[in-house]
Order: C-alpha cells, then structure tokens, then sequence
C-alpha cells in the first residue's frame, strides 16, 4: 500500500511545509512499510522530490487553469487515492491544504484530522497527537475510518533529507464539476509568509502607529522573516487582517517569533504557543508577555529594534 | 433567501484550559461560554443581508440544553429563530451528518459556518458539510457580495487573498474580514426581550456515526522564566539567540 502525500508548490519551488509534508510522509512509510507517493500540480521540475524520500510522483499539469480550485484538485487527489489504494493521506497546514483536507476526505471517505503535531502512536487504529484550543492544549485523537488524512501542523516535523529514484507518473486533471471560479489572485509574492517563514516579527499597539512599521519591515528584511501584528493592531487598520496573529487570527509555529510593543493578551499567546523561541521587547516590565517569553528586553522599542537591526546587518556583512 | 448560521459553543477566548476525568474529558467548571467568534462574524454578515433584503436567518447548534443561553444571544442579535439538535457529538465529522440531514429536511441558499472553532479547531465542519451536500464551499472567507443567485466571494489565502465567483446554494467558513470586529452587533434590551419570544425548536439528532474521538488531553509542558537582557546590550541577545537557541 502507500501513505499519498500533496504536495504544493510555487513558481517551481517546493514550499516549505510540503517539504515537511514529504519528510512526514516518509517517516509514516518507513513505520508502515508503504511506499510514499507525491501528487504535484503544475511542477515540471520534480527532481528535488527525490532528496526526501519519495518513492512515486503523480505529475498533474492543470494547462491553462493555473489557479488553485479545491473541487479539481480534491478529485484529483481522491483519484490517486484510490488507484493506491492509500489510508494515510498526508496535507500542509497551508491555507490551500487546509481547505482541501476535509473535502477530500469526504470525498474518500475517510475522517479527517487537522493540527497534527507528531507521528503516529498507533497505527491499528490510527491514533495522533495533535494541538487544540488554540495550542492551549493537546490530544490524541483516534481515527474511526479505515482511511484518514492528516492535515499536518507548520513546523511541527521538520525537514529531513533522504535519497531515492522515484518514478514519475503523468496524472491527468480532474475536471470537476464546480461552479466555484477563482477570477483573480492577489498575493505578495517577493515576501516569505507566516506560513512558510522561519523567523516572524510581530509588531503591537507599542509601536503607535502604521508610520512606524518601517521598524517591524527592516528587521524582518534582514532576517528573511515574515511580519504580523497583534489583534488591535488589525482592527484598526494599521495592517492587513491577513497579518493578524492569536485565537481568531492566525497561528504562528515559527523557530523565532519576535514580538515587539505587544503585551500578550491570552488570545495572542495561544495563537503564537507553538513557536520554539519567542523573543519579547517591550517597555513595561509587567507586560504578561514575559511570561510566555524565552528572552527579553525592557526596553523602548524605538530604541532596541533600530540598534538590533543595524547589529545583524553588520554581522552579515 | 433562507440563510442557516451554523453555531458552536466555545469557552471565552479568555479561558483557562483545564481537563478533568483523569484528562479524558473538559473541565467546563469556572468557564464562560461563547458565540463561537468565527461563527458569529458569519452571523452578522447575515443579519446585515436579512436588514437589507429580508432574508429570514436561522441559527442551528448541535449540543445539550447547556447552550441555549448562546443560541438565545444569537436571537437576541437579530436571528429570526433557533434550532438545537439534541445530542453532544464527539466529532466534526458527526456535526456536519447532523447539519446535512437538516438541510435535506429544510433547503437553504446558504449556509453559513466559523472556519473553525477555537476549542477543538478542527477546520472541518463546513468543509465536509458541503461535500456531503454536493455544494461548493469557500473557506476563509473575507467577503461576499450577493448578485442575485451570483455570490463574489474573496479566501484568504498565505501571503494575499483570492476571488471568487459561485452560485447558490453554497457554503461559507467565516473569519474576521466577512464584518470587522467593529461590526458585531451588541444585543439591546429590545433584542433581548423579543429573543424569548423567538421559537428555538429542539429537534433529535438522526443515528449517525463518528469519523474520529479523542482519547486524551494534555497540556503544554510548564515554561522556564524569561531570560531579560539589558536594553543597551543587544549583542548579548544576538549571542543568545545564536549559540544557546540557535535560531540564528
């Protein structure tokens, strides 16, 4: 049997979390004795996929339709599924891998489960640890179908490398029946996202207004980060909802996760839990966001981030 | 146009997490429950559609009495009536069965759902509800406007947002973006008197199954202290971050 894993991509880039998405597949396979297969979309240069570990790729060219459509892509999937007859599907926790898990999994009949974290404790049943309320907490969660995809946590896993020849499949595209179209695509596409970022700086109501979000831009420019803000700091408009982190923003599972002039409201904390090292600067020494916080600095952020920033440009140079 | 607005029951986004029945089950004792905040950004978004064209806004829970007292609040802020199905589901899986089996019974144009519950953030429910209806479904979704049976819709997506176009009947996963926070309506006093006149019917769940159960909770290890470093020494931080962190 095999473990099918989707694996998305960019402009010919794998992104980061497909790459995790692959590393995962692979280390279920290795416990399972399947084999691993990756379904790309629009990727002529497949290659790559042979450093992690896969063992077949089903190519789909979608020719002129280069828009991502959760039906087309759900049957696609739900076709390779079934030709492998695979019981573990494996997604990213990307905004796409997100939105196609649970249709797929309907459409498979399989039970579907998001914020994975780790690799299966069991298999027979299946059984994985996965974060709920908001990071605030854990389970195990077990599944109930013979089939289940797994929609697996940003930086949960990692990435690991492994070699392999993998051979390529030409799969065709299905044409759905949906009436849903997507007419336009507005993207930043020169900017890493929350998503797929290592480092994120984040930015609260501490730094006064948008004016100063130059702050925010030219430490997260240095570092190759993504920028995001608080819950105020959205709503009143200073930047887009899209940067918005915390309970009923996004989650941010980042290595580094820098948070300047925001205090840390429960909700923002719960949002950023996952993140392995979180970095506080922020005037007021009661600010509760010291106490979530690996490292700190009391301290004005006018004045810490120009000198941080300055100091890491130098020492890249 | 009948909208159904697909509500959960949620601990205040301030709440304290904490399990009970040695960590099998959640502790609801001291917790104050909530509109689930997803859920009610899709709500007002409907209201706003029932004030300017008429349509008639049912709201639907699956859960025990305990959550009446939120379903009352969503009449309270404009919903023209309630329904509960009366069963305490273990899944997503089995609250969507649940909603689909409604639908069947009582054809909406459009269902509205949260993108996802802030305490068991499953993501799932309307997904899945709108594959087993055979509707088209749009998650995070940041805005629609309504042209007759045509809805505009915008996802969004990592890094941007997206548009869409689609046809009646559909599916919703609300988020912030569809109303602004500002716009979530407070109940007035007038609200909350005609609310308990409002029906709120109690129907019994159909024999369905689950997908999934969680066998246990657990919470995140303890956190060690903040390490504080001066404010005028930046390269102790950067010394830090690189060689004990190593995230640099």
């Amino acid at each position: 049997m095999s473990i099918v894993v989707f694996i998305e991509s960019q402009n010919e880039v794998i992104k980061k979390s497909g790459l995790e998405v692959a590393s995962y597949g692979r280390a279920v396979a290795d416990l399972t004795g399947d084999s691993l297969v990756a379904v790309v979309f629009n990727l002529k240069n497949t290659g790559i996929l042979n450093s992690y570990g896969v063992d077949k790729i089903y190519s789909v060219n979608t020719s002129s339709n280069t828009f991502f459509n959760v039906d087309q892509y759900s049957s696609t999937l739900a076709n390779v599924v079934e030709k492998e007859g695979a019981n573990i599907i494996i997604v990213s926790a990307s905004a796409d891998g997100r939105y196609l898990g649970p249709i797929l999994a309907t459409k498979v009949e399989a039970a579907y489960m998001s914020n994975v974290v780790a690799l299966p404790s069991s298999f027979a049943p299946l059984i994985v640890k996965r974060s709920c309320f908001t990071n605030k907490a854990f389970n195990e969660t077990e599944s109930k179908k013979p089939k289940t995809v797994l929609s697996l946590s940003s930086n949960a896993f990692g990435v690991y490398e492994k070699a392999s020849s993998s051979k390529i499949i030409e799969e065709t595209f299905s044409e759905a029946n949906s009436t849903l179209k997507v007419t336009s695509v507005d993207k930043v596409m020169d900017k890493v996202t929350i998503a797929d970022a290592d480092i994120v700086i984040s930015g609260g109501r501490g730094l006064k207004g948008p004016e100063n979000w130059y702050l925010i831009e030219d430490l997260a420019e240095v570092l190759g980060a993504a920028t995001a803000c608080s819950k105020p700091v959205s709503d009143m408009g200073w930047r887009p909802h899209s940067e918005h982190v915390g309970q009923t923003g996004k989650p941010v599972a980042t290595n580094l996760y820098f948070a300047i002039g925001i205090s840390g409201a429960i909700q923002h904390l719960a949002g950023i839990n996952s993140s392995k090292i979180k970095v506080v600067i922020n005037n007021d020494p009661e600010a509760p966001f010291f106490k979530a916080a690996d490292y700190g600095i009391v301290g004005d952020a006018f004045e810490v981030v120009p000198k941080l920033t300055e100091k890491l440009k130098a020492l890249q140079q | 146009m009948n909208i159904l607005v697909c509500i959960s029951n949620v601990p205040d986004t301030t709440s304290k997490i904490n399990f009970k029945d040695e960590n099998k089950s959640f502790d609801s004792n001291g917790v104050q429950f909530i509109i689930n905040p997803n859920d009610e950004f899709g709500l007002t978004r409907a209201i706003w559609l029932q004030q300017k064209s008429g349509a008639k806004v049912t709201v639907v829970t699956v859960g025990d009495v305990s959550c009446e007292p939120i379903l009352r609040k969503c009449l309270a802020i404009g919903a023209d009536q309630a329904i509960r199905i009366d069963v305490v589901p273990e899944d997503g899986y089995f609250v969507a069965s649940q909603l689909a089996a409604l639908y069947k019974s009582i054809p909406y144009d459009l269902i509205i759902t949260g993108r996802e519950s802030i305490d068991y953030n499953g993501g799932m429910v309307g997904g899945i509800l709108a594959t087993l209806l055979d509707l088209p479904y749009i998650a995070n979704c940041i805005q629609m406007e309504l042209e007759g049976n045509v809805a505009i819709l915008q996802r969004e997506i990592d890094g941007g947002k997206e548009t869409l176009s689609g046809s009646l009947p559909m599916v919703l996963g609300a988020q912030k973006g569809l109303v602004e926070e500002s716009d979530l309506i407070i109940p007035n006093m007038r609200g909350i008197m005609q609310a308990r006149q409002k029906p709120l019917e109690v129907l019994s769940p159909l024999h369905g199954e689950n997908a999934s159960k969680v066998n246990i909770f657990e919470k995140p290890p303890a956190k060690g202290p903040v390490k504080l470093v001066d404010a005028g020494d930046i390269d102790t931080l950067i010394e830090l971050l690189q060689n004990e962190a190593k995230v640099l």
